[in-house]
């Protein structure tokens, strides 16, 4: 399946992938983040039960130095 | 001093608030946000680098949220719906965190606020539930209006965004401070330690700054200043200034008893 994240497609080979499993494969467990799907937020206490489909589009933030 | 700023119910004893932009390192961010005192820290909500090693340290570990309040910021958005986007985005990652700081912005080479866009989504994140800490112009009435939305802080603009010009309309601001029933902190435009005293002596609650200290020579040093020019500038403005006398001197020594010529 291919996913969009924060803009750039990438191809998974997977049938089913979860959000959770995604982050884990993104190298990017245990950072803080929040993540956009298709618009809308998932809370985090729901990343290992939603399921990722072909064309998602996500956004996956994080904190960074600002004023 | 025993009295403290009071933002949407908490107390802190700093009235200094800083940002975490534009350091060299997080080492260097951590050493001149413990120089300044603040208790309370901007950060910006951005993209994750998916290529990054799993390592890579991050500005939460240097400045854990258990230790400072964080006021997550919508820098570079320009439009209402971004800003709370940004803002929803940045509740989640904080767990349910209220206290949040809106601008949006309505022109890249300037940074000046879009007042129109940020009443707009003044009015959703209030509804939505958010403390909102607002960067605004220094118009008094559309100060007033953020206050009658519902913010919990109005912030105008000393002057533009990292331009360290200092304070350029005190008038403005010190109508602002005069008409607010909530805390009125002067947000961008300060350059050294003497802009953030007299903003704190106009009457100001509390100074927001992030260029001044981290592109100072010695950013942790400038640090130390800006504490002590906001302890120096409140209780300044706390004691009372003496009037001032046009063209009028009075001398400091007893005008009695002085020697005279033989």
């Amino acid at each position: 399946m291919k996913i969009s994240i924060n803009g750039n497609v990438k191809q998974f080979d997977y049938e089913k992938l979860t959000i959770s499993a995604l982050v884990m494969t993104l190298n990017l467990t245990g950072k803080r983040l929040a993540i956009e799907k298709n618009g809308e937020i998932v809370p985090r206490s729901q990343f290992a039960e939603v399921n990722l489909q072909d064309g998602d589009k996500l956004e996956i933030v994080g904190a960074v130095g600002g004023g | 001093m025993s009295e403290q700023l009071i933002i949407a119910g908490n107390s802190y004893h700093s009235r200094l608030l800083v940002g975490t932009g534009k350091y060299k390192d997080f080492a260097e961010t951590r050493a001149a946000i413990d120089a300044s005192g603040a208790q309370i820290v901007t950060v910006a909500i951005r993209r994750t680098n998916i290529g990054q090693t799993a390592g890579e340290p991050s500005l939460l570990e240097f400045l854990p949220p258990e230790e400072f309040t964080y006021l997550p910021n919508t820098a570079g958005c320009y439009s209402a719906d971004d800003a709370v986007r940004t803002l929803r985005l940045a509740r989640e990652l904080l767990d349910g965190h209220k206290l949040v700081k809106l601008e949006v912005l309505g022109d890249p080479k300037t940074l000046y606020p879009n007042v129109i866009e940020t009443i707009a989504a003044a009015k959703t994140l209030v509804k939505d539930g958010f403390d909102v800490m607002v960067y605004t112009s220094d118009d008094p009435i559309i100060a007033k209006q953020l206050e009658d939305i519902g913010c919990c802080a109005v912030m105008p603009l000393a002057s533009l965004i990292g331009s360290g010009m200092g304070i350029l309309n005190p008038w403005n601001l010190q109508i602002i401070i005069e008409n607010a029933k909530i805390p009125v902190l002067v947000d961008a435009g300060v350059g050294c330690a003497g802009d953030a005293a007299i903003a704190m002596e106009l009457g100001c609650d509390g100074v927001l700054m992030n260029t001044a200290i981290a592109a100072a020579n010695n950013p942790v040093m400038m640090a130390g200043a800006m504490k002590k020019a906001i302890e120096a500038g409140r209780e300044s403005y706390l004691a009372g200034r003496m009037p001032k006398k046009l063209y009028s001197a009075s001398p400091s020594s007893p005008t009695s008893g002085l020697i005279t010529a033989a």
